[in-house]
């Protein structure tokens, strides 16, 4: 399910409005992540708080869309682009790669909540298939 | 048996009562459609899903978007046996529809963004965590009788 030319002028025009209020949708996304399957909690049982109003669950949501947003910029060859990232998460982090999902999922229901008229069914499809294709990119190292 | 807690019944009740079937089942079941397009193979006798715009101005879709969503309110008015309730409609899925139980999770995910783009603000981590508890029931309930 790779990514048409439609697709990517899609991803690129929506992610221009995401962009200026990426702090907010990035904690948000995560906010939900967290609150919603409590079992993505086990990754940051290091933060001494994981409610949506914890400072750690903002600037984390804010590395993440900002990862994000700088695959929108490799969206032309996601694999190589995201290799650094893909081995970070891959031999450090060792996210299982299923919480990939998690997470878009939330971030398609942000995006939902902050643009009514702007996330349109188009838009979805292709910022579901873009965010389906980082999630691949990311997990190129892992085995 | 399933528990709800105060919050998550009241939560349930609030988001049915305040819903306009006609526009969420509309907006849901087209979503769906556009966004996980393998989905139209049980849709064959709905005319024309070319595209979507097709789909968004579909009749049958909008009408069956809401016969989907009354469905959903019999769970949302008997939340501590949805599993009884839902018994007949399984069969119906299972055997004479014959739905992968895995487009419910699609459905579901479609409705769950339009109920978001409607409500905003209001659809709290908290409401939404209620929202996609109840669906997991329904969805767990509609495909108990798949064999």
């Amino acid at each position: 399910m790779s990514l048409s030319a439609k697709d990517k002028l899609a991803v690129k025009t929506f992610f221009g409005k995401v962009a200026p209020k990426v702090e907010d949708i990035g904690r948000e996304a995560l906010a939900r992540t967290l609150f919603v399957y409590p079992q993505t909690k086990t990754y940051f049982s290091h933060w001494a708080d994981l409610s949506p109003s914890s400072p750690q669950v903002k600037k984390h949501g804010l590395t993440v869309l900002n990862g994000v947003l700088s695959a929108v910029e490799l969206i032309d060859d996601l694999k190589g682009g995201l290799l650094t990232l893909s081995e970070l998460h891959a031999f450090m982090l060792r996210v299982d790669p299923a919480n990939f999902k998690i997470i878009n999922h939330n971030l398609l229901v942000v995006f939902a909540m902050m643009f009514p008229d702007d996330f349109t069914p188009e838009v979805h499809v292709s910022v579901d298939k873009f965010l389906a294709q980082v999630s691949l990119a990311l997990a190129e190292k892992y085995r | 048996m399933v528990e709800w807690t105060e919050f998550e019944r009241a939560t349930i009740q609030d988001i049915f009562t305040n819903m306009n079937y006609d526009v969420v089942g509309q907006q849901s079941l087209a979503r769906c459609l556009i966004v996980y397009p393998w989905t139209q193979r049980y849709f064959g006798k709905f005319g024309n899903l070319y595209n979507a715009a097709a789909i968004m101005g579909n009749p049958m879709v909008a009408a069956h978007g809401k016969v989907v969503l009354r469905g959903l309110e019999k769970a949302a008015k008997n939340m501590d046996n949805i599993k009884a309730t839902y018994a007949d409609l399984s069969v119906l899925h299972s055997e004479k529809l014959h739905v992968d139980p895995d487009n419910f999770r699609l459905l579901g995910d479609c409705l769950t963004v339009v109920v978001a783009a409607q409500l905003g603000a209001a659809f709290t981590p908290e409401a939404q965590a209620a929202f996609q508890k109840f669906l997991a029931v329904a969805i767990s309930s509609l495909r108990r009788q798949y064999h």
